[in-house]
């Protein structure tokens, strides 16, 4: 497997009246073809500015100070605006946060996918638009009428069938879904992520599957990272984090998550509230919350470093010294 | 009309009493439109909430588990039904049609409801005292002083101290986690017996979500409170209530407690519900249930069911009459 996307030591943060907050920290993972990747965490932690910077769709008071994300060995750090164009929706696409009530209420939804099409493939006649956009609802289980549908026509779960059509339009090779099930109910939301999985599948795609929900992560992906306060605290194959985590936030995480299935147990809440990023966080910015902090967790020279704790499998070195300790 | 009959089990007493309760709404077509469509948002349900039990009530959006819930307090005027509540001071069930004024005040404080957006559900230009206040001055309890303490009091309970640090602030200065135990004190400060709870945890963050579910059921063993807990996702009703009932197009399709409904779950949708949750184990592949989901609601919309069938541990499935192998019980 190749790799497809290479994101290296990328650090973003805002320019605020109040100070720069540093919303990603020294975020460095990177992704083969074909393989879905997750992105778990509170909010605020990072997940949609991590996303955001990939396509560098960031808002204006952006600065990324440093690192490279490089995308089939070709630099995306830099380039110009015009160059970025043909990055986005022809290499990589994304489905975005509520993006199904972000639909343009008086134009037709095959319209609007239309005209993504139209950009990009200056040179397709609208006949042969239409058939594609016709492959594509068909392909995520939507009716080819409603390329002729207005957006108030169509139910929520039909509304995110036709963004994820839309994202599929000029055949990316990964595709970014940004929490696309949150304000669904379960039953579409089980729909949706099948819809995801078997189109995944059918085309080869590489999936960013950005989701605060641990079950839903734990179902879609292959590989996660678990994100606090703009840094990765772990990340590893995710079969390989689920048996045995090794930050305390992963198991936070995990302890917290009701299940419907295995024995009824009892959870554990996280008591306290993720750190404001415009503070800098010397050490381990998870130690006030953690549940069994040792004295080395409060040693503020401690920088936050991922080391290898099993195949592929990396966390945050503080943590995990803990649970050698 | 009988729909949907749940017999009473146990003997002990009832706080509450639900009875074919039925809420349609008219909705005209358009606006020039003299015809008028009628919604049948809850069509004939029937449900009891003993002291101290939580009902979970599940279901998918548009199923009609808000609308029982408001016209459960009187938010809204039902259609139909009977609905009958423990008065605490006669120590009798009443009926809450032509119920006098000082039976209603009596139902009104120990009747509360928890609102799913803490964001939408505090007014934003009170402070936190007086937004608790208000029901202790409504129902006229104890003087200026004690009010002040019951406040501080209630604060302490549900886990924000010190209490004075959160009196004189506005509900945009403190967090959604900290804003949905506001939400709490202002039910609980009544001391009422049942509290309505619509989806109170989703909008939350997961690590705050579960100190919130903690603090709920904690209280509910202090202050013998009885929940009706209302939720799209089943993982949530299973760590809080002792009870779910599945409620599908306005009817409640099977009941039962909590583990026996999620072991033995016998109607179809119910088996779907349960199947769609995603479980977070990756070594724990869920079994799809794979029906049409149209063919179900098909069937059962065709079918409506008649009459609830006992299956023996206070597990009751709703039947169609319909020769559909998918409803064979």
């Amino acid at each position: 497997m190749s790799t497809v996307l290479d994101v290296k030591n990328l650090s973003m943060h805002y320019e605020t009246l109040a100070g720069n907050v540093s919303a990603v920290k020294d975020v460095s993972f990177s992704i083969n073809s074909g393989e879905s990747f997750g992105l778990v965490g509170e909010s605020g932690c990072g997940k949609t500015s991590v996303a955001m910077t990939l396509l560098q769709l960031q808002p204006e008071n952006s600065v990324i100070t440093e690192g490279s994300i490089k995308l089939d060995g070709k630099e995306l750090v830099g380039l110009s605006e015009y160059e970025l164009r043909k990055v986005r929706w022809d290499s990589i696409s994304i489905v975005f946060q509520g993006a199904m009530n972000a639909w343009n209420p008086v134009i037709k939804i095959g319209e609007q996918i239309r005209e993504a099409l139209r950009e990009h493939y200056p040179n397709n006649s609208k006949e042969e638009n239409i058939r594609k956009i016709q492959e594509l609802f068909q392909m995520v289980g939507l009716d080819e009428s409603t390329i002729d549908r207005y957006p108030h026509e169509l139910s929520g779960g039909m509304k995110q069938r036709a963004v994820i059509a839309l994202a599929l339009s000029c055949d990316p090779k990964i595709i970014i879904a940004d929490e696309p099930t949150t304000a669904l109910d379960v039953v579409i939301q089980d729909q949706i992520l099948n819809e995801i999985k078997k189109v995944q599948e059918l085309l080869g795609l590489s999936l960013i599957y950005i989701s605060h929900d641990i079950a839903v992560i734990a179902e879609m992906t292959d590989k996660l990272a678990v994100m606090y306060a703009g840094s990765i605290v772990e990340m590893g194959p995710t079969k390989e984090v689920f048996k045995s985590p090794k930050h305390s936030y992963t198991k936070a995480l995990l302890d917290s998550t009701p299940s419907i299935r295995g024995e009824k147990k009892k959870l554990k809440s996280l008591d306290g509230e993720p750190p404001s990023l415009i503070n800098i966080i010397k050490g381990c910015s998870f130690s006030p919350r953690c549940p069994s902090p040792t004295n080395s967790c409060k040693n503020q020279e401690i920088e936050m470093k991922l080391i290898k704790v099993g195949e592929n499998h990396y966390a945050d070195q503080c943590c995990s010294g803990c649970v050698n300790e | 009309m009988l729909t949907n009959v749940v017999p009473d089990v146990s003997m002990s007493k009832n706080l509450i009493e639900v009875r074919n309760l039925v809420k349609h709404f008219e909705v005209s077509n358009s606006f020039f439109s003299s015809k008028k469509n009628i919604v049948k948002a809850v069509d004939g349900i029937s449900f009891n909430i003993k002291p101290g039990e939580s009902l979970g009530l599940v279901g998918q959006s548009g199923c009609g588990k808000t609308t029982t819930a408001r016209s459960l307090c009187l938010l809204d005027p039902k259609t139909s039904g009977n609905v009958n509540f423990f008065n605490p001071e006669k120590q009798t069930m009443e009926s809450i049609d032509n119920i006098d004024d000082d039976s209603l005040k009596i139902f009104r404080r120990n009747i509360q409801m928890i609102f799913q957006d803490p964001y939408e559900s505090l007014n934003p230009r009170w402070t936190i005292k007086d937004i608790i206040k208000e029901p202790l001055d409504i129902h006229n309890i104890g003087n200026l002083a004690e009010r002040e303490d019951t406040i501080v009091e209630i604060l302490r309970t549900v886990g924000l101290t010190p209490p004075e640090n959160y009196l004189s602030r506005y509900p945009h200065e403190i967090s959604g986690g900290q804003r949905q135990r506001v939400s709490i004190a202002r039910t609980l400060v009544m001391k009422p017996k049942f509290v309505i709870c619509d989806e109170p945890t989703s909008m939350l963050d997961v690590s705050i979500r579960i100190s919130i579910m903690d603090l709920m059921l904690n209280l509910a063993k202090e202050l013998e409170v009885s929940y009706l807990y209302i939720t799209h996702d089943l993982a949530v009703a299973r760590y809080m209530c002792d009870r779910i009932a599945v409620m599908f197009n306005g009817k409640i399709v099977e009941i039962a407690e909590t583990e026996e409904l999620l072991e033995n779950p016998i109607h179809p949708y119910t088996k779907r519900l349960i199947s769609s949750i995603p479980i977070p184990d990756p070594f724990n592949v869920r079994e799809k249930y794979i029906v049409n989901f149209d063919e179900i609601d098909d069937i059962i919309s065709k079918n409506p069911s008649e009459k609830m069938v006992d299956m023996g541990k206070g597990h009751f499935v709703a039947t169609h009459d319909t020769k559909d192998f998918l409803f064979d019980t």
